[in-house]
């Protein structure tokens, strides 16, 4: 990047720049790749065995996991999205946000030391350790993988789009550029690279959206009540209450259970409690995951509010109508183009982020679930493991490319809401009662898992999501926007009622002698 | 570890009680979780009326109940490390000390 380039930066005007090429971000974003690069090389170099590819060698500090968890959680959506969506409908973005982190107070009381104390890469290995595994291992992946993939489409054409707007490259070249890069952490770096991707990538964007609050608010002399006031003054006081967003309350409530219980079944997310060295160190990364989540929501809701007074509701919607470019007007309101670009390179990294933690989840689930449990009946050695496990990090790196160029402009808004709803169908009861319920069987793991994803995908078809939303008919088959209520009902329920059916003694047995190891740490790996 | 002194162990009143404590605390935490966030749901849904009510100058209701519950939210998983690392982890220790 030279000089020339960077002293070109254009004043802020009354017009946007947002589409042009920003020097600024280009040299920001270059200045990321370059640096997270450079840790995968050197991650590379420590990465040897299955553990140190898969949890890091058990060696991240609990403080580190607790940001590279955010890090994994905050996607550019709810940067984009949340503050977006707050300062187009006010309180209502509020009410959205908080569904995503009510989730990690439970990831906390019901998984997290269990996990990290029965399981070794994936959280099949808790749901496999005491029932039969080839049966377990095929139904968890294929619950992961499609968790995995709907995740990484949403992400992928975001990332596309998102690019295209910001930087006005084209699309296509945006979802090489993502594809190519995370590829690299994660095919030489492994989760050492990818947990310091995530760990930057946190810090960039919370201290990023910290600078971006502050400087708004400096214009309300940083007082809260002066900032509501003018919302207030030019809006109405409806805008600080919640407005139309939950019309029908089953809606809201199944919504909130897909995003509160799914949070506690994705894949990505609990693959990182492998990567620190106890269950204490777990369970102080959720705290402080859950303190991070936290302030970034409560700072969205500022960015909102402060886009929608300062940069006004019209202005933003003309350029999307999601909102979506609230927090990057806000940021060339406030600080000028060169801060335009900054946050707009954070916004990129982000995504980046993202989908490097979801890539690795799903080439473990490949790896170690299917290849070496299934395909290996349980014995490989390690080289061949990895060796696999990289071979599906290029399948998946291709993967997500070719996802995201078919579903260029298509409307994939739901897929996010559908990736939570099989997390919380599919994985999130499996994992619990495996961990919790003593009659529980390999029958009643298989249906269940079969019985989430299924729900999950057929009914949000037939939902106002897709039905309606995406395919343009009138009038739903299924009335709840997100499946959720019915399906992570029907899971729990499949699983319960089959393993009373048919009680497993073997694994009733195990259920034990295994609480030695989720009480104690009695043989948990190292 | 031989299978008697396992089993000798999972017998045991200390660990019996370890296993007792946990889940009563876990899903006590678990259900007022859920209850603080359905039940924010359905005033949002049922009682509008009432979040809108003001609070100091500028301020209202709704605004403090939504910043309040992220903050329950954190807080919340800050009792929990507490009471693992002070009693959870003192009753593993002393179980283990016989291992």
């Amino acid at each position: 990047m030279s000089l020339n380039l960077l002293l070109q930066v254009s004043p802020a005007g009354t017009t946007s720049t947002l589409g042009t090429a920003n020097p600024v971000s280009i040299a920001i974003f270059f200045l990321f790749v370059a640096v997270t690069l450079y840790i995968t090389y050197w991650a590379a170099k420590k990465t040897k065995t299955g553990s140190e590819f898969y949890a890091a060698g058990r060696n991240i500090s609990g403080f580190q996991n607790g940001l590279a968890l955010a890090g994994d959680y905050m996607s550019a959506a709810s940067f984009l999205g949340i503050a977006g969506m707050v300062a187009i409908r006010g309180y209502d973005g509020l009410i959205y946000s908080i569904g995503f982190l009510v989730g990690w107070p439970l990831i906390m009381f019901l998984v997290a030391e269990p996990l990290r104390n029965l399981g070794k890469y994936t959280f099949a290995d808790v749901v496999a350790y005491r029932l039969r595994q080839r049966p377990i291992r095929i139904a968890s992946s294929v619950g992961s993988l499609m968790t995995i993939a709907f995740y990484l489409i949403a992400q992928m054409v975001g990332a596309g789009t998102l690019i295209q707007t910001l930087f006005g490259l084209d699309y296509e070249i945006a979802v090489f550029v993502v594809g190519i890069v995370m590829t690299c952490y994660v095919l030489f770096g492994g989760m050492i690279a990818t947990t310091w991707v995530q760990i930057i990538k946190a810090v960039l964007l919370l201290s990023g959206a910290t600078i971006l609050v502050l400087l708004a608010m400096a214009q309300f002399n940083f007082s809260p009540g002066a900032l509501f006031d003018s919302v207030k003054e030019q809006y109405g006081a409806d805008m600080l209450a919640p407005g139309g967003y939950i019309t029908n309350p089953l809606d809201a409530i199944s919504l909130g259970l897909a995003l509160m219980l799914g949070t506690a079944g994705l894949p990505h997310i609990l693959m990182r409690f492998y990567t620190v060295p106890d269950d204490k160190a777990a369970r102080k990364s959720v705290f402080v995951a859950t303190g991070f989540i936290g302030y970034f929501y409560i700072l969205t809701f500022f960015i909102g509010f402060s886009a929608m007074a300062l940069v006004g509701k019209d202005s933003i919607e003309v350029l999307d109508k999601g909102g979506n470019m609230a927090a990057l007007l806000l940021a060339e309101h406030t600080g000028g183009s060169a801060f335009l670009g900054f946050i707009a390179s954070v916004a990129f990294a982000t995504i980046l982020a993202v989908v490097a933690g979801l890539t690795l989840s799903g080439a473990s689930s490949i790896s170690h679930d299917l290849y070496v449990h299934v395909v290996k009946k349980g014995v490989s050695d390690e080289k061949g493991e990895i060796k696999v496990a990289k071979r599906a990090t290029i399948f998946l790196g291709v993967l997500a490319i070719g996802l995201g160029l078919i579903f260029k402009g298509q409307n994939v808004a739901f897929m996010v809401g559908l990736a939570f709803s099989i997390a919380a169908s599919a994985n999130f009861p499996a994992l619990l009662m495996s961990i919790i319920w003593k009659g529980f069987t390999t029958r009643g793991a298989v249906l269940s898992i079969v019985t989430g994803a299924i729900l999950s995908l057929v009914l949000i078809v037939l939902s106002p999501t897709v039905w309606v939303d995406v395919f343009g008919n009138a009038e739903a088959i299924f009335p709840l926007k997100n499946p959720a209520l019915v399906s992570m009902t029907s899971a729990f329920v499949v699983g319960i009622i089959a393993s009373l059916l048919g009680p497993e003694k073997d694994a009733a047995d195990k259920f034990e002698s295994e609480k030695l190891r989720t009480y104690l740490g009695v043989g948990s790996e190292k | 570890m031989s299978k008697t002194k396992t089993n000798e162990i999972l017998q045991s009143a200390a660990f019996k009680k370890l296993v007792k404590n946990r889940w009563s605390i876990s899903l006590a935490f678990t259900f007022l979780m859920l209850f603080v966030y359905i039940g924010f749901l359905m005033v949002v849904a049922y009682q509008k009326d009432t979040l809108k009510m003001p609070v100091g100058e500028s301020l209202n209701l709704a605004i403090i109940v939504g910043m309040g519950i992220i903050l329950f939210s954190w807080l919340i998983t800050g009792v929990y490390v507490y009471w693992a690392n002070n009693y959870y982890d003192a009753a593993v220790k002393e179980i283990k000390k016989d291992l």
